[in-house]
């Protein structure tokens, strides 16, 4: 399992100083169309081909990823926080308040997200560019996504509440604040990681479902999830493998992801 | 015993040409379930399909040569500058059911079609002043139309009217047309049976239609429509995408076929609304000709053709598509693609480049958002081509792709856009069916709708060509009246014209006696002709 861990480190890392190192390595613009070779295969000039309007599908894989990865970790603390907060009060303090915390909880689970989303994109200013469309639909991603890991965080409070030490805690004379700081975050550490790990390959994911529909990153802007689209229709998907790298690179991962996460909750 | 063999060769090739002229179901998908199936009220693809197969009508416009031919109706006669027109029946016609046809049946259709109640489009187009619409039995088989002001295009109207029967126990149900609604799963499809008293008959006397049954099965996704033309499950696909007909021609290339030019076009246009919320330096831009222009001839629309269409269509022209062969004005020729002369009128009009920007008399940058409906791909493609072209000449330009109800509540309710890109099916060919289009006054005059007085000189001549073409008898005449408006349409550029689709159909080769049209319906106008091979029985 060791040798798994450092291995999706490595691809992480790799993937991660790839992404951010795009202007470097790209061999053109993301947005650049080379109109005269539309749907190109792979060549020395353009190492993954083009895509159906000439782009270089290697510049935009590896922008694309730098937006995902960038943003999907940041869509996740936001969330994270959220459920840090929520789910914290209510098993903090318990009772009427965490009976009504859960409740709104489970509301917030039942509302639709896609058309939530769809909604809120439709009442943005249209003359944002892409880069801050991108980061704002990130961001909604993160203040939509927290109602599920609130859950756990209320579960792991209400525990830790019942425990022992805490018992022994409030017995010295600890409360409020500082019972919190000294005695309930060291403990919740490990399930915050753990939630915000499960929730990066999650937003990762969820801002491929809103490239396929075509609500996720502006034009030209590229993401995982936009790259993805290329896959959308299969009947007319032929035997071209260098159109399923995008797809590819989002399972590796998402999957280095989760093998970190396991070993997060293993120490939760 | 040697001419054996020979015997049987014969025979089989004897019965299979009498079976492809005969008998058999012909299967294709319809989008969605049909909203109604009143003849009189079609609302969209799924109704309109049923009632072109099973309504019996007066006289039908032959979608390739686009001239009325006689059907219900052997002869007719337009009178008194399009105030009346005369039909004399076929006789020994019959509905579905066997009850006879009449002049009286055309008295009830007109009656129920002019029902202000009934709300339906059809029968809009024929209202063309105050006052009642009069019908004259002059005859079993003779029936004349009073209308009380001049009606456009009035014969050919009649295509959309399929008869009803006044008599005919099963009402609105009963068919005049080649077929008859048998049956009815809903979600899952129709079945329209042959109409056993269907009088049309083939050069040897054989009764029409050849096949026994239409089979329309209800599928809106586009790829398993595909997906089951090429395993033989339907016989035909009416309208293709460009990506679905090179994957279908690669397959097999003599099913598919790109029938031509057709009148679908995409389309760009400003909004230079004043009820519109964005700036008043933008709406300056909109507003200006030479601003409109520029970008017009800043975009690349044969790029576009050959990359995003594959070559399946073709740089528009401007409001009629060479597709419609009598009302387009074939003097004007598509706006060239030439960045230079853009930047020129651009120049003209005070803005100016600065480090690659482009901006105007005031300094503000040129920076406008498109929207467009999302998931359509093609589209979505076309605005990312612009943002390229107008990048080229300094302008920025943010895509943004919105649900269709967003976008449509942005362009006719609170006008809170810059640019929009859509595209429209112009399924009436005459200009009557697009005066609530060109009418300053009209909600649908989306660049500036619902002008209380014409906000500018060209488009209170637009409005006086307009309602001249709408009022005059002859048509040679209103063609002059709406070149006129093609011209000006063409020179101001309220709406930048990119591209007209072809019309992509695929058609097995088991169906014979297809003519792929470029106007609606394209492979199934002439149904009462088709016919099976044995193979697809």
């Amino acid at each position: 399992m060791k040798v798994l861990r450092i291995i999706a480190v490595a691809v992480l890392v790799v993937t991660g100083v790839a992404a951010l190192g795009a202007h470097y390595l790209a061999p053109a613009g993301y947005e650049h169309q080379f109109r005269e070779s539309p749907n190109a295969a792979p060549s020395a000039q353009h190492l993954l081909g083009t895509d159906d309007l000439g782009r270089d599908r290697f510049a935009r894989l590896l922008y694309g990823a730098r937006v995902s990865l960038l943003l999907a970790p940041l869509a996740a603390g936001i969330s994270t926080l959220l459920a840090a907060l929520v789910g914290g009060m209510a098993g903090y303090f318990g009772g009427w308040i965490e009976r009504s915390s859960l409740v709104f909880v489970d509301l917030f689970l039942s509302i639709p997200w896609l058309f939530l989303l769809i909604s809120v994109r439709a009442v943005l200013p249209l003359n944002i560019s892409p880069q801050a469309s991108v980061v704002v639909t990130f961001m909604l991603l993160g203040f939509l996504g927290w109602a599920a890991s609130a859950r756990v965080v209320c579960a792991g409070t209400r525990e830790l509440m019942k425990s022992e030490h805490i018992w022994l805690a409030r017995a010295m004379g600890f409360s409020g604040l500082k019972l919190v700081r000294l005695h309930l975050m060291p403990n919740l550490r490990g399930t915050l990681l753990a939630q915000f790990w499960i929730s990066v390959p999650v937003f990762v994911i969820t801002e491929a479902n809103l490239g396929v529909l075509g609500l996720g990153v502006s034009e030209p802007l590229p993401s995982l999830g936009s790259l993805l689209r290329e896959l959308q229709n299969v009947f007319t998907l032929r035997p071209e493998p260098w159109k399923f790298v995008p797809l590819v690179v989002l399972i590796v991962v998402v999957s280095c992801f989760q093998i970190l996460l396991n070993r997060s909750e293993v120490r939760a | 015993m040697r001419r054996l063999p020979f015997l049987c060769m014969a025979l089989l090739l004897t019965c299979s040409a009498m079976l492809a002229q005969s008998g058999g179901e012909l299967r294709f998908c319809i989008p969605s379930e049909p909203n109604t199936f009143n003849p009189l009220l079609p609302q969209e693809v799924s109704s309109g399909t049923i009632i072109y197969l099973t309504g019996g009508v007066l006289l039908r416009v032959n979608r390739i040569t686009q001239e009325p031919q006689p059907e219900s109706a052997t002869a007719w006669k337009v009178l008194d500058g399009s105030k009346r027109i005369r039909f004399q029946l076929r006789e020994g016609l019959r509905f579905s059911d066997g009850t006879p046809f009449s002049a009286e049946d055309v008295a009830y259709t007109m009656q129920k079609l002019m029902d202000p109640e009934l709300h339906s489009p059809t029968g809009d187009a024929f209202r063309s002043g105050e006052g009642k619409v009069m019908t004259h039995v002059l005859s079993p088989l003779a029936v004349e139309i009073i209308f009380p002001a001049p009606v456009a295009n009035l014969a050919k109207l009649f295509d959309a009217v399929p008869m009803l029967s006044s008599k005919s126990p099963q009402k609105d149900m009963a068919a005049l047309g080649p077929f008859y609604m048998a049956e009815h799963k809903a979600g899952s499809y129709i079945l329209l049976k042959r109409n056993p008293y269907y009088w049309k008959k083939d050069s040897n006397g054989k009764q029409l239609p050849y096949l026994d049954a239409v089979r329309l099965e209800i599928e809106l996704n586009k790829e398993i429509e595909a997906l089951r033309f090429s395993r033989g499950e339907i016989h035909m696909i009416t309208s293709l995408q460009p990506d679905i007909f090179e994957t279908l021609a690669s397959q097999n290339v003599s099913q598919v076929q790109d029938a031509g030019v057709s009148t679908y076009t995409e389309f760009l246009w400003f909004n230079q609304s004043p009820a519109s919320p964005i700036p008043a330096y933008k709406r300056a831009w909109f507003v200006s000709t030479q601003f409109r222009r520029a970008i017009s001839e800043a975009v690349n629309r044969a790029d576009m053709a050959r990359i995003i269409f594959h070559g399946h269509a073709q740089p528009a022209v401007g409001a009629v598509s060479p597709a419609n062969k009598f009302w387009f004005n074939s003097k004007l020729k598509s706006h060239p693609y030439d960045p230079d002369s853009a930047l020129r009128r651009l120049q003209q009009d005070g803005f100016h480049l600065e480090n690659g920007v482009l901006r105007d008399k005031a300094g503000n940058q040129v920076e406008f958002s498109i929207i467009t409906v999302a998931a359509n791909h093609a589209r979505e493609s076309m605005a990312a081509m612009i943002q390229q072209d107008l990048k080229k000449v300094g302008i920025k330009v943010n895509v943004v792709t919105l649900d269709f109800h967003s976008v449509i509540e942005r362009i006719s309710e609170t006008f809170n856009y810059e640019a929009c890109l859509l595209g429209l099916l112009y399924s009436d060919l005459d200009p009557n069916g697009v005066m609530n289009v060109w009418l300053s006054s009209e909600s649908d005059h989306q660049w500036n709708p619902k002008q209380k007085s014409p906000a500018t000189p060209w488009e209170a001549e637009i409005d006086r060509l307009m309602r001249a073409q709408a009022s005059a008898g002859d048509e040679r005449k209103r063609k002059e009246f709406w070149d006129r408006v093609q011209e000006i349409a063409w020179e101001q550029e309220p709406f930048i014209y990119l591209v007209d689709k072809h019309a992509l159909v695929a058609i097995s080769r088991n169906v014979k006696n297809t003519q792929p049209s470029a106007l609606h319906p394209q492979t199934y106008w002439n149904v009462e002709q088709l016919a099976l091979e044995p193979a697809s029985h």
